[in-house]
């Protein structure tokens, strides 16, 4: 599945983007994208993440640096000589044509014959299960069958290259989650390198190979999903990407791969450091709701615990979801299975929880 | 909007007087129009209905005027001239009009407020002051009396009509249709024909109506910068009126109420299918 070959297929070279001549937008781009290679560019909205795209399209210029696809500077190439594939947010379907005249439009531009094209347009739209619906027009379908046309539209003409603006942002939650697979898959299936904007953290872990996770104009981390959950290299990634616990404190002891650290209040927490230096160093230490451990005999000899309060036990199903208090903060989530060993806390309770100190991360404060 | 059964007194007589108000002011705009056209078939050379005509005799009424304006040459020359300069200066209001209104819908262009208002200025301006304008300008590149100056001056007139209409449909078009075109290899010209021309095409058609009636049916500009070669339609009625007092006049009247009806009707149509075809479902 992850294709990472030596060729890079995409490559973001020292690229920075300024809309006003004074602010960048985009700072410092490097990125390499492997041919075959599903990429997310993830952050919140204002981050640089759809600029990058736009520049990669062509619909905006990089006002330092160079954007190269398959070993070319694309930089002086307009947008409709660089033969990539994209699906836009609101679709972009032209509400004029009806689906088969939509699918063959970027063919008879490229002056294919006309049974190559039908053969094509049935072929792209089998592909995306919408073979009935050749003769309808984009208004006369749903936002799922859109989607499902904007993409085949943008598969249609075989690019190398997928670039995907939040796509599945309009759509609700169960039709999205299928047509993430269908999206990943057919990527794969077809063996095109994607790249795909999304501020949605879930979207990002479940489809892509590698996510580049971006916040003001940079990128914080660029990592397999796995990787980017469980490793993360800064508070903002930590706190951006799935649920987190966020604890402030200032390292006491550090050795190479533990350290300990006294949190705000007094108490001492293991961990292991990842964006700190020196002892005496501000940290916030990242821990997940899940691999937060309250039963005794799960905890190594001689961990450091931390008294907790039950504030608020939720029967989430699958897990059971507590907030306690722990060090001052009541916001302090734990995740636990529901599985028949598993106590129901409840409110009011004293506990002692604690971590294995790999789960513990001391970030940047 | 009927009346409901709680309505007052004040309400019930402002809800009938309201639709008199209405049908006034529909009689006071329609009435000189609908009596011209019994009056066209006037077997005498008046203006006005003869006691033949009230009483219905046949004998009152006649085609003679509808004859003389077809056989006479003076009304032949002014028809096809209106025919000639109308349709072409149509023609270049909705290629200038179409591609101004497109630029100045760019948010990068600068100073788009003031070019627009500079644009529409001839439709604000009273007319014969853009007639005198255009007279002493057109004499002075020898364009004063010739077909191509009657023509520009049309067009000119026309212009702000389509810059509104297609700018008002431009309004609701969604730009990222051009940049997928783009994406998909389309070349600018390419996407303009293909994508941005069907969908504002109901302005441009809108536009293109009032182009040509305002050509076909304009007097003023024209006896300035036309000479007696350019004398259009109106001109032949204004000398009719002024010299002549004709009865033709008012058949002449007539088969214009009815081109334009057609002309509305048509265009209407025309604008509602490719409203339809916009996939904009009302």
């Amino acid at each position: 599945m992850l294709d990472q070959g030596s060729d890079d297929f995409v490559v973001f070279d020292k690229v920075q983007k300024s809309y006003d001549g004074q602010t960048l937008v985009v700072k410092d781009l490097n990125l390499s994208i492997g041919k075959g290679e599903f990429l997310t560019m993830l952050g919140p909205s204002g981050s640089g993440k759809t600029t990058c795209l736009m520049m990669l399209a062509g619909f905006e210029t990089a006002t330092h640096g160079d954007i190269l696809l398959d070993g070319q500077g694309i930089n002086n190439i307009p947008p409709h000589k660089r033969g990539i594939g994209m699906v836009f947010q609101n679709y972009a379907l032209f509400p004029h044509m009806t689906v088969a005249e939509n699918l063959a439009f970027p063919l008879e531009v490229r002056k294919l014959g006309k049974s190559d094209r039908e053969a094509k347009v049935k072929r792209a739209l089998d592909m995306v299960q919408m073979g009935d619906f050749a003769n309808r027009r984009p208004a006369q379908l749903s936002g799922g069958q859109q989607q499902r046309i904007a993409l085949a539209r943008a598969l249609v003409f075989e690019p190398e290259l997928v670039l995907m603006d939040e796509p599945l942002g309009a759509l609700d939650k169960q039709l999205r989650e299928h047509m993430q697979f269908e999206i990943t898959r057919l990527a794969h299936e077809l063996g095109i390198t994607t790249v795909y904007v999304t501020h949605d953290q879930t979207e990002a872990l479940t489809m892509s190979d590698r996510v580049a996770v971006f916040n003001d104009g940079r990128i914080q981390q660029l990592d397999p999903p796995d990787t980017l959950y469980e490793e993360p290299k800064n508070s903002f990634v930590a706190q951006f990407i799935g649920e987190n616990n966020s604890l402030e404190g200032t390292v006491k002891e550090l050795n190479n791969d533990t350290a300990v650290v006294q949190l705000d209040d007094g108490s001492l927490i293991d961990c292991r450091p990842v964006n700190v230096k020196q002892v005496g160093d501000r940290t916030k230490v990242s821990i997940r709701p899940e691999r937060v451990e309250y039963r005794s005999e799960r905890f190594q000899e001689g961990a450091h615990l931390l008294k907790a309060e039950v504030l608020e036990f939720i029967y989430m199903g699958d897990v059971f979801r507590t907030r306690l208090r722990v060090a001052g903060r009541d916001d302090f989530i734990m995740k636990c299975r529901n599985a028949p060993d598993q106590i129901r806390l409840k409110p009011g309770e004293t506990v002692n929880i604690g971590w294995m100190p790999e789960d513990c991360r001391a970030l940047d404060a | 909007m009927s009346l409901p059964s709680y309505a007052t007194t004040g309400q019930r007589i402002w809800y009938y007087s309201f639709r008199v108000l209405c049908g006034l002011i529909f009689f006071f705009l329609i009435a000189p129009i609908v009596v011209v056209i019994p009056l066209s078939f006037n077997a005498q050379d008046f203006f006005t209905f003869t006691p033949e005509m009230l009483r219905l005799d046949p004998e009152g009424y006649s085609l003679k005027h509808y004859r003389d304006f077809f056989s006479n040459s003076d009304w032949q020359h002014a028809l096809w001239n209106s025919l000639k300069i109308a349709p072409l200066a149509t023609l270049l209001s909705v290629g200038l009009g179409t591609l101004a209104a497109i630029g100045l819908s760019q948010p990068h262009v600068p100073f788009r407020r003031a070019i627009m208002a500079l644009l529409i200025s001839p439709m604000i301006v009273p007319l014969i002051i853009s007639a005198a304008g255009m007279y002493f300008f057109f004499s002075r590149i020898g364009l004063q009396g010739t077909y191509t100056g009657v023509v520009l001056a049309h067009a000119a007139l026309g212009i702000p009509f389509v810059i509104i209409t297609v700018t008002a449909t431009l309004v609701g078009f969604d730009n990222s249709l051009t940049r997928a075109a783009a994406n998909m290899g389309a070349d600018p010209v390419t996407t303009f024909f293909r994508v941005q021309m069907p969908l504002i095409l109901p302005g441009v058609i809108s536009g293109a109506l009032f182009a040509f009636i305002t050509s076909f049916d304009e007097v003023i500009v024209i006896l300035f910068v036309g000479s007696a070669s350019q004398k259009t339609l109106p001109w032949q009625m204004f000398i009719g009126l002024r010299e002549q007092i004709s009865p033709t006049i008012l058949a002449v009247a007539t088969i214009l109420v009815v081109i334009s009806i057609a002309l509305l009707t048509t265009v209407e149509l025309l604008r509602r299918r490719s409203e339809r075809l916009r996939g904009i479902t009302r």
